[in-house]
């Protein structure tokens, strides 16, 4: 009971810092916003098989919102407060440190799926895009893989991090090639070898599975596979962090 | 029962030794200074008895905890000023004292923490934008805002101006009065003579000298300094015992027999004629003591 309060409590926090961080607020929660809106300007006139460009950008943009708020931001944030010691500060404090990352990855998961819910009003009522009201269930359980996959791969990618000024640089280095290659940003035809690069990877996975969801006519309905495949690096990303996490500066 | 018991502490790096089997005591309401140059492996030690690091042999009791295992209940009633750690910078100081008093399960008022450290003007400043002084008043009202029956100060006043250092000393005597006790770290000898009951001096991993400063100055061999000048003449080698010094003009001598000394070199100075000029005879300031016992006066002329 304590944790749950101290954990509400440091949620409270992180959000109200969080909110006065300009850079945190408009990389985070603009970001996948603005990439909707210039990817539906460049291709929203274009209709493949029947299909708006919206229909393809509507759910890839929800991946990249769970993907930037969990893995890219959580993983700089986290190099952040253990660069700049505030982990260590914590760490001497009786406050748990298990519930201190829970709560930042509490509030990593409620802004991502805050971005959710503003692109998929977006894509609904700017686009014409219906939210599938009748999926909701595979939604949610998708949505929450994907954000525990990114976020302890997020976590894991942190120790590897030697310091501040690099974490920009590391952490997209990653992602945005990822991004290129799993349907987020371009549709990749499957038998193309570099959607099989991006196969290996879970943000593909992910991607695919959100647009079986809305789309289902893109590229049929939800493949569970996909599903277990973001659920199998989860898995790998958790032991990883386990391994390389670090609560204090190396330097 | 003492706040802190370090029992042969040892600490290794791979093949870097950093503490070399260290003991001490340091007793309930007492402030205990740490003292000693970079490298002498003081930050180890402390880090060791807050619970940041695990050592590598020896024994050591915080509170009755072994610090190794971080307990709860021992983290409940430690504060800890780190050398330098981030705060939340976006927060104001009044937010970030109360996200911190919230860790605790007896906190003090906040306004009283502010005040003790001089913050009290500042609540509603964003962190980001105090300034340095005002920074490492923050870290020490996050460390007191928990009400710990333990502090330890890691350098609480590098950078601060003298009047700034003043007003810390004060607040840290302040809390001693209030029956806390303290561990401070700091490579100042004035902040220890200022503050400290008992001090220990490091020097390479191992403690050279303990004990209240009185008792550290009078352990020390040569007790008493003499200091003359004497202008081109020089006294004859017999009454220089060893490890005088001789600069521009003037003569430094130490000398456990200051007495004797005295009477030879003022019977010398009169057959000769001669006046030995700003005499004085003095006991050795602490940070003479500081610098013979860590060796950096060795170090030192070494590179002159």
């Amino acid at each position: 009971m304590r944790n749950l309060r101290l954990l509400a409590r440091q949620i409270r926090y992180e959000n109200r810092a969080f909110w006065r961080n300009p850079a945190a607020a408009f990389f985070t929660f603009a970001f996948p916003l603005i990439f909707m809106f210039v990817f539906q300007a460049i291709f929203g006139s274009e209709v493949q098989g029947g299909l708006t460009a919206a229909q393809f950008f509507t759910p890839a943009i929800v991946a990249f919102s769970i993907v930037n708020a969990c893995f890219t931001s959580l993983a700089m944030t986290t190099v952040a407060v253990r660069e700049e010691g505030i982990l260590k500060r914590v760490r001497g404090t009786p406050m748990p440190s298990f519930v201190y990352l829970a709560a930042r990855i509490c509030h990593s998961v409620l802004v991502g799926l805050l971005l959710v819910v503003v692109v998929s009003a977006f894509g609904a009522f700017a686009y014409g895009v219906p939210f599938p009201w009748d999926q909701l269930a595979i939604l949610f359980v998708t949505l929450m893989l994907g954000a525990a996959c990114f976020c302890a791969l997020g976590l894991a990618i942190s120790g590897f991090v030697p310091n501040e000024r690099a974490a920009p640089a590391v952490v997209n280095a990653i992602i945005l090639p990822l991004l290129f290659i799993s349907d987020v940003f371009i549709r990749i035809p499957p038998d193309n070898t570099l959607a099989q690069i991006g196969n290996l990877f879970p943000v593909r996975h992910f991607a695919l599975a959100l647009q079986g969801i809305w789309t289902p006519a893109l590229n049929g309905p939800v493949d569970y596979t996909d599903l277990l495949w973001v659920a199998g690096w989860a898995v790998l990303g958790l032991a990883v962090a386990l391994r390389t996490f670090s609560w204090e500066s190396h330097a | 029962m003492p706040a802190i018991v370090v029992d042969q502490l040892h600490k290794s790096y791979g093949d870097l030794e950093a503490v070399k089997g260290i003991s001490l005591t340091v007793k309930e309401g007492e402030i205990f200074a740490l003292l000693g140059p970079n490298g002498a492996g003081k930050t180890t030690t402390v880090e060791i008895l807050e619970g940041y690091r695990p050592r590598t042999s020896g024994t050591v009791e915080v509170l009755g905890f072994d610090p190794a295992r971080r307990p709860e209940e021992m983290r409940a009633r430690i504060g800890i000023v780190l050398q330098s750690a981030g705060v939340e910078s976006y927060l104001t100081v009044a937010e970030v004292v109360d996200l911190y008093r919230g860790y605790y399960p007896k906190p003090r008022d906040r306004d009283e923490v502010l005040k003790l450290v001089g913050l009290e003007d500042r609540p509603a400043v964003r962190v980001g934008r105090l300034s340095g002084g005002q920074r490492r008043r923050l870290d020490v009202a996050l460390g007191i805002c928990g009400d710990p029956d333990l502090l330890f100060l890691d350098e609480p006043t590098t950078g601060f101006d003298p009047a700034a250092r003043r007003n810390a000393w004060a607040t840290i005597s302040g809390l001693r009065d209030e029956g806390k006790t303290i561990l401070l770290t700091t490579h100042f000898m004035d902040e220890a003579q200022a503050l400290a009951d008992r001090l220990a001096i490091m020097r390479g991993g191992e403690i050279v000298a303990m004990g209240t400063i009185d008792e550290i100055q009078s352990a020390r061999p040569s007790a008493t300094r003499i200091r003359f000048e004497v202008g081109d003449a020089a006294p004859p080698a017999e009454l220089l015992p060893a490890g005088s010094e001789r600069h521009d003009g003037g003569y430094e001598v130490w000398s456990d027999a200051p007495v004797e000394l005295l009477h030879k070199l003022t019977g010398w100075a009169l057959d000769s004629h001669l006046e030995l000029n700003n005499l004085s005879v003095s006991r050795p300031s602490l940070e003479d003591t500081y610098l013979e016992l860590t060796g950096e006066l060795a170090e030192q002329s070494a590179r002159e």
